[in-house]
């Protein structure tokens, strides 16, 4: 048996437009309550704890045409933010109960004030994450952050969320995250094994289904991959940044990996596996998952983390990932991503890593001229 | 049928009130650029909902980068700063005000040689608007200088903020007074900040008068080209004596302007409110273009920025932390939500008695803009009243088209006064 067939039936799943797999748990689970995730990182252990289903939002990618959501937003706004309102004009979202937003960007907190008025069908949540990692007082805010999303999750579902079931949601969420990052260590080692574009497909149908489901795809997939065939071969070994949020086309990942690289890590869908390390078990589950999000989360450019720079957190991924450099992948009108440009740009200068910036947008659909830029970037690295 | 009148391009508005400004504002550039020299202590501030009274308790100079740049863009010098910038890999997407405060970092306006003094402290007031962290981490890096992140929640449930909001931003507070304490060398005063605090609530007091007198008519002053000149005093002097007398003075004048039945312009014709920054560096001929129409705002969201106080809200000297806790979170526009915004605007042009909704959306400000088209369906469609979306920038020229701005303005005003007619035939 090979992985191809379980990433084919997750490809199908994610670019199915209407949430067929959502619908589909809701006719297993009647009664059942889905809530849609907007990037970047949910405490998705206290949806889970309560019985719902989280589901990774990620804008309507190529699959829809905006008729609303333009004359909400204007041009200079990043195309999730239209797609996601636009799913909800053309009633794409109707799967979903709750809708959860955080504190990433301007764009998303206004977002979701304009998805609340539109839409009063769902329940909409909005997080504040902390952005003071070094104040004593930052970890009772987040977990006191935690416990009012804990609260209204409780009211989506109808009943009390315990600590048992919270506790029990934190293990499988560790399980799931303790095997992405096996994925991602198996993918840096050996990048012929998993290509990007299989890992991600991978990862992003994980976000829409239950995660006990998730992880035993997981689990195949890992227990398949030795045996797969194929050798190392010469490819320059890069790492994609500022891709957390709108998310690129598949064809554009497929884009690089056909110029020459191998995409050794990455930051797509990063709040789906937020943690570096397990969150920890023995303390309650909220205090565990606040203190977490302080002291174990990636760095990211939606998250101010005073004495880790996100600078040296780049660099350093860029070593430990055995990588030659590094493909900027801002979302056209990021502001988080596009931010944190000009200060990576001058830490990799230092440190000797050679860049590349590729624009994109979700709907994008023709790639030449990124492909010709990608495939003279590998050949100024092979022949250097 | 109706035009724009004539105007004066160099005409000059409410002098009196503006120029008393201008003093106060100028006397404190001039110690800014004294502290450059010397090296006095300076702690650099973002204006929305801030907490400025902190490091006046300990006599720090107060630096606020978003005035450095809208100064820039008001004296046209703006666009080589960004350009600086984007030379640095600052996408042409990102904040100008950032850019142009940025290309003058580097191009050497702050420290001995510049006006603006070196910040010993960048306080990052993340107060609704994510772009400040960014900002903030880019002069704490450009300046090898502290920072401190005082993360504000934003205002997400209700009306109000829950205790565990004010205890997260309190106990920041206390630790931003060591830092404070640290960095200067010198020990907190409590009485010192009670003092700084009830000079605060003086001027939050006049300023909520001056905006109150906007609902006579005609109007004493604009409350969005006018209210940007008192948004100095308000949120930079805000805490000091000259501050507070300012304001004092400034509701005088304009209680006699209300008693005279006189207003900014010849003839009140249109009542509107503003939404959204000014475009600044076009800041006269915008404003030109509405008063060629006779057009007046009564009030302005922009101006609440720093913070709500005309709903009642005071600085407390008796709940010192608390009540500049409270003002960060609550009392200030930029961490409220857009409905909440909504919902203010909704506020002014019923109290105000307002005729329209005059929209300035910006590239620049996401925090302001996005999602503006929204709020243009909700005034039309769902409360009728007329509204006009325009777009700019605030501090980059680039995005500044006078006659495609004439051409709707001059459009919306000549429709609303048919309108007008219609109604009074």
């Amino acid at each position: 048996m090979s992985i191809t067939p379980i990433i084919e039936q997750c490809r199908a799943r994610l670019e199915d437009p209407e949430f067929g797999s959502v619908r589909q748990w809701k006719a297993r689970h009647p009664g059942g309550k889905a809530v849609g995730c907007f990037p970047v990182y949910t405490p998705v252990e206290i949806i889970h704890a309560a019985g719902m289903l989280p589901v990774g939002l990620f804008g309507g990618g190529t699959t829809i045409e905006l008729a609303n959501a333009d004359a909400r937003f204007q041009s200079f706004v990043c195309s999730i933010a239209k797609t996601t309102l636009e799913m909800g004009f053309q009633a794409r979202l109707k799967p979903l109960d709750g809708l959860i937003f955080s504190s990433i960007c301007d764009v998303a907190r206004n977002l979701s004030s304009v998805v609340a008025r539109n839409f009063s069908e769902f329940q909409v949540e909005y997080i504040h994450h902390a952005q003071n990692m070094t104040s004593p007082a930052a970890a009772d805010y987040v977990e006191s952050e935690f416990r009012r999303v804990q609260r209204n999750m409780e009211k989506l579902s109808g009943g009390a969320i315990s600590q048992e079931a919270l506790a029990a949601s934190l293990r499988t969420y560790n399980r799931v995250r303790g095997l992405l990052r096996r994925l991602y260590e198996i993918r840096r080692e050996s990048p012929h094994l998993i290509s990007t574009v299989e890992l991600y497909v991978l990862v992003r149908s994980g976000t829409l289904v239950p995660p006990e489901e998730h992880l035993q795809e997981l689990e195949q997939v890992l227990e398949l991959l030795p045996a797969r065939q194929g050798r190392p071969k010469d490819r320059v070994r890069v790492v994609i940044e500022s891709a957390f949020c709108e998310q690129p086309p598949l064809d554009l990942l497929q884009v690089v990996e056909d110029a020459g690289c191998y995409i050794v890590d990455d930051d797509l869908l990063t709040g789906w596996r937020w943690f570096v390390e397990d969150v920890p078990e023995d303390l309650p589950p909220l205090r565990a998952l606040a203190e977490s999000y302080i002291r174990r989360s990636v760095y990211s450019s939606v998250r101010h983390d005073g004495p880790r720079p996100r600078t040296a957190g780049l660099v350093e991924k860029v070593r430990r990932a055995g990588a030659q450099a590094v493909i900027f992948m801002p979302a056209k009108f990021c502001e988080p991503a596009l931010f944190d440009y000009p200060l990576f740009r001058v830490a990799l200068e230092e440190a000797g890593i050679p860049h590349l910036v590729v624009e994109f947008e979700e709907k994008m659909w023709t790639f030449e001229r990124t492909r010709n830029e990608l495939e003279t970037f590998v050949e100024s690295m092979l022949f250097d | 049928m109706a035009t724009a009148g004539k105007v004066d391009k160099d005409r000059k508005y409410q002098s009196e009130v503006n120029d008393h400004s201008k003093r106060i504002m100028t006397e404190y550039y001039d110690q800014l650029g004294a502290a450059a020299k010397s090296g006095a202590p300076a702690g650099f501030l973002m204006i929305s909902g801030n907490c400025v009274e902190i490091l006046r308790a300990f006599d720090m100079h107060p630096v606020f980068p978003e005035v450095n740049a809208l100064q820039l863009a008001i004296r046209k010098q703006s666009l080589p700063m960004i350009l600086k910038a984007e030379q640095m890999g600052y996408s042409s997407d990102n904040c100008a005000y950032v850019k142009a405060d940025i290309g003058m970092l580097v191009s050497g306006g702050y420290g001995p040689n510049g006006s603006i003094p070196h910040p010993s402290l960048v306080v990052c007031n993340y107060v609704g608007c994510n772009v400040y962290v960014k900002w903030f981490e880019h002069i704490a890096e450009f300046c090898k200088a502290p920072l401190f992140m005082l993360d504000v929640p934003f205002l997400r449930e209700g009306d109000r903020p829950s205790q565990d909001d004010i205890t997260y931003v309190v106990r920041q507070l206390e630790e931003l007074i060591a830092t404070c304490s640290r960095i200067t060398g010198r020990p907190f005063d409590m009485d010192r900040l009670r003092e700084v605090l009830a000079f605060s609530a003086q001027a939050e007091e006049g300023w909520s008068r001056a905006k109150a007198l906007c609902k006579h008519r005609p109007a004493p002053f604009d409350a969005y080209f006018d209210s940007i000149n008192m948004m100095g005093p308000i949120n930079v002097l805000r805490g000091t004596r000259q501050a507070a007398e300012f304001f004092d003075v400034a509701v005088e004048a304009f209680e006699a302007l209300v008693a005279q039945a006189a207003g900014p312009l010849p003839a009140e014709r249109f009542r509107t409110i503003v939404e959204g920054p000014p475009p600044y560096p076009y800041y006269r001929n915008f404003r030109n273009l509405f008063a060629a129409w006779g057009a007046v705002a009564v009030n302005s969201t922009y101006s609440t920025v720093g913070g709500l106080w005309e709903f009642g809200f005071r600085h407390d000297p008796s709940r010192p932390l608390e009540s500049i806790a409270e003002q960060m979170i609550v009392e200030n526009l930029t961490n409220r939500s857009l409905t909440a915004r909504y919902q203010q605007i909704r506020r002014y042009v019923e109290g105000w008695d307002a005729d329209a909704l005059v929209i300035h959306s910006i590239k620049s400000c996401r925090l302001f803009s996005a999602g503006q088209g929204d709020m243009r369906e909700y005034f039309t469609r769902e409360l009728g009243v007329p509204t006009l979306l325009v777009e700019s920038d605030l501090e980059d020229p680039r995005y500044y088209s006078e006659a495609q701005m004439k051409n709707r303005i001059d459009a919306f005003f000549e429709a609303l006064e048919h309108k007008k007619f219609l109604q009074q035939a």
